[in-house]
């Protein structure tokens, strides 16, 4: 059996309410498949699997606000009994949820794992323990194998009105956290809070040297020129995308900017999985992750980007989405802005800012120009990396750029 | 396809990247970007919207001068098939 548990989506989230089931109990799931809508205070996430197996009954029903950690459901693994699951918290996410070091003036969340999961209790007695707030871990089954019937909860609710303490010291409820429902001020306060959760962590534990360079544009974006012409203005490359896979590039010939900063060391990342800041129209960001950017075709990152530009401006991404980046990027050029000096996403180690792309004067071999250029920025994380290295990324970052075709 | 026809279009496909924004608010010089806030990827979405309603193609190297309602009604105007 496999637990499937309320992820954390990032280092400030501290619970997340179960919106909606998306499978029903004894429906097959793959890994990958989306099981279930979490909200939290950065929007609406679409949560997956991730191990295949039968989908088992919801431990927490829709509407009900969780703890990070809390089961949702048990997905029984079929032929193999008691195999061993993987949490769906991503490594940046679960040290977060675990450990006191994430620090962010909230007791980490208390794992309720484990009581919830282990009783057997029928699908309308777990409705009905709910709707009369009676909490299962203090409920003894009389059923088949001793799981929870009707009236077992029926009994306990009795009990409970005769004697206000109840025997033993039950665990707390995983029903106990409230309902909130949301308006558009709320969630906008809320998306806030959460920024400012993760930004003030951010300043406080990471300890930032700024490096920043100009970059001659010329090359690339006449190479780029050439290729959307040849293109659909479907199709068209946005000077963003061939940034982004500069960036994936100089970042396989200086991988230590690719990871995360947890337990006291560097944890390098083999796949660069690039969090690209969307900034939302209603207010505030979200970071989701564009995936493997490395091995993708221009045309093919222009493609993931705009999914994923979409997807999260209509409240559509994937759990996974906010939570695996593995350093992040954040163009602020679209508002004119020449230089940012942005703050590291923790546990990440490193930030890459681009500017506007802007005519300005070159000198280059005894000749003063006038090219296209961009300031490209790196934030990094001094525990993690030196000056050095953050020289070395920003040399290759213009290297890669220089030679638009092998990009 | 008359102006009035083409400008309803155009406020379609602003709405569609900027749905909290009142194209008719727009004065005809103002730079349609900067007044609502719009991003390189959405401006291009808007584009392709436009090419796929009035069948104008749009190059690359044309883009600036779709940036005002009046230049793009222009713009579409006289290239319509």
């Amino acid at each position: 059996m496999g637990e499937f548990r309320m992820p954390s989506l990032g280092a400030d989230m501290e619970t997340g309410k179960l919106v909606e089931w998306l499978v029903a109990p004894g429906q097959p799931v793959q890994r990958g498949d989306i099981v279930a809508l979490v909200e939290t205070q950065k929007g609406l996430f679409e949560i997956e699997a991730f191990e295949e197996g039968i989908m088992g009954e919801p431990l927490v029903r829709a509407g009900q606000t969780v703890p990070v950690g809390t089961v949702l459901a048990m997905i029984s693994s079929g032929t193999k009994a008691a195999a061993s699951t993987e949490v769906p918290a991503e490594p940046p996410a679960a040290p977060a949820a675990a450990s006191p070091a994430a620090g962010l003036g909230v007791p980490p969340a208390a794992p309720l794992a484990g009581s919830p999961s282990r009783i057997a209790c029928s699908p309308s007695a777990r409705q009905l323990a709910l709707e009369l707030n009676v909490d299962l871990a203090t409920v003894r089954g009389t059923g088949p194998g001793g799981a929870i019937q009707r009236s077992d909860i029926e009994e306990a609710a009795n009990a409970r009105k005769s004697d206000a303490a109840p025997v033993g010291a039950p665990e707390k409820p995983v029903a106990a956290a409230p309902i909130q429902p949301m308006d558009a001020a709320t969630s906008a306060a809320r998306m806030r809070q959460a920024i400012a959760a993760a930004v003030s962590r951010s300043n406080r534990e990471i300890p930032h040297y700024y490096l920043e360079t100009e970059i001659d544009l010329s090359r690339p974006l006449q190479w780029l020129a050439a290729e959307n012409q040849k293109r659909s203005i479907q199709e068209r490359v946005l000077p963003v995308a061939l940034l982004l896979k500069a960036v994936a590039k100089a970042l396989r010939d200086v991988p230590e900017l690719n990871g995360y900063w947890l337990e006291d060391r560097l944890q390098v990342k083999t796949e660069i999985h690039i969090g690209f800041a969307v900034a939302l129209r209603q207010g505030g960001l979200i970071s989701p992750a564009l995936h493997q950017v490395d091995r993708l075709s221009i045309g093919e990152l222009m493609q993931a980007m705009a999914d994923l530009i979409e997807r999260t401006r209509a409240g559509r991404l994937r759990g996974s989405e906010v939570t695996d980046a593995t350093v992040s990027v954040t163009n602020l050029g679209d508002r004119g802005v020449k230089t940012v000096h942005g703050v590291i996403y923790p546990p990440q180690v490193a930030l890459v800012g681009f500017g506007r792309i802007a005519e300005r004067p070159w000198a280059e071999g005894g000749m003063l120009g006038v090219r296209p250029c961009v300031t490209a920025t790196l934030a990094a994380d001094h525990r993690a990396t030196d000056g050095h290295q953050g020289a070395l990324f920003l040399e290759a970052l213009n290297r890669h750029l220089q030679l638009p075709e092998g990009l | 396809m008359t102006e009035q026809e083409l400008r309803a279009i155009i406020f379609t496909e602003l709405r569609k990247v900027a749905p909290e924004c009142d194209p008719a608010a727009l004065t005809p010089d103002e730079n349609i970007r900067e007044a609502f806030d719009i991003d390189s990827y959405s401006f291009l979405r808007v584009l392709v919207g436009l090419n796929k309603q009035t069948g104008v193609d749009i190059p690359e190297s044309d883009y600036g001068k779709l940036s005002t309602l009046a230049t793009m009604t222009q713009y579409l105007a006289a290239r319509l098939p």
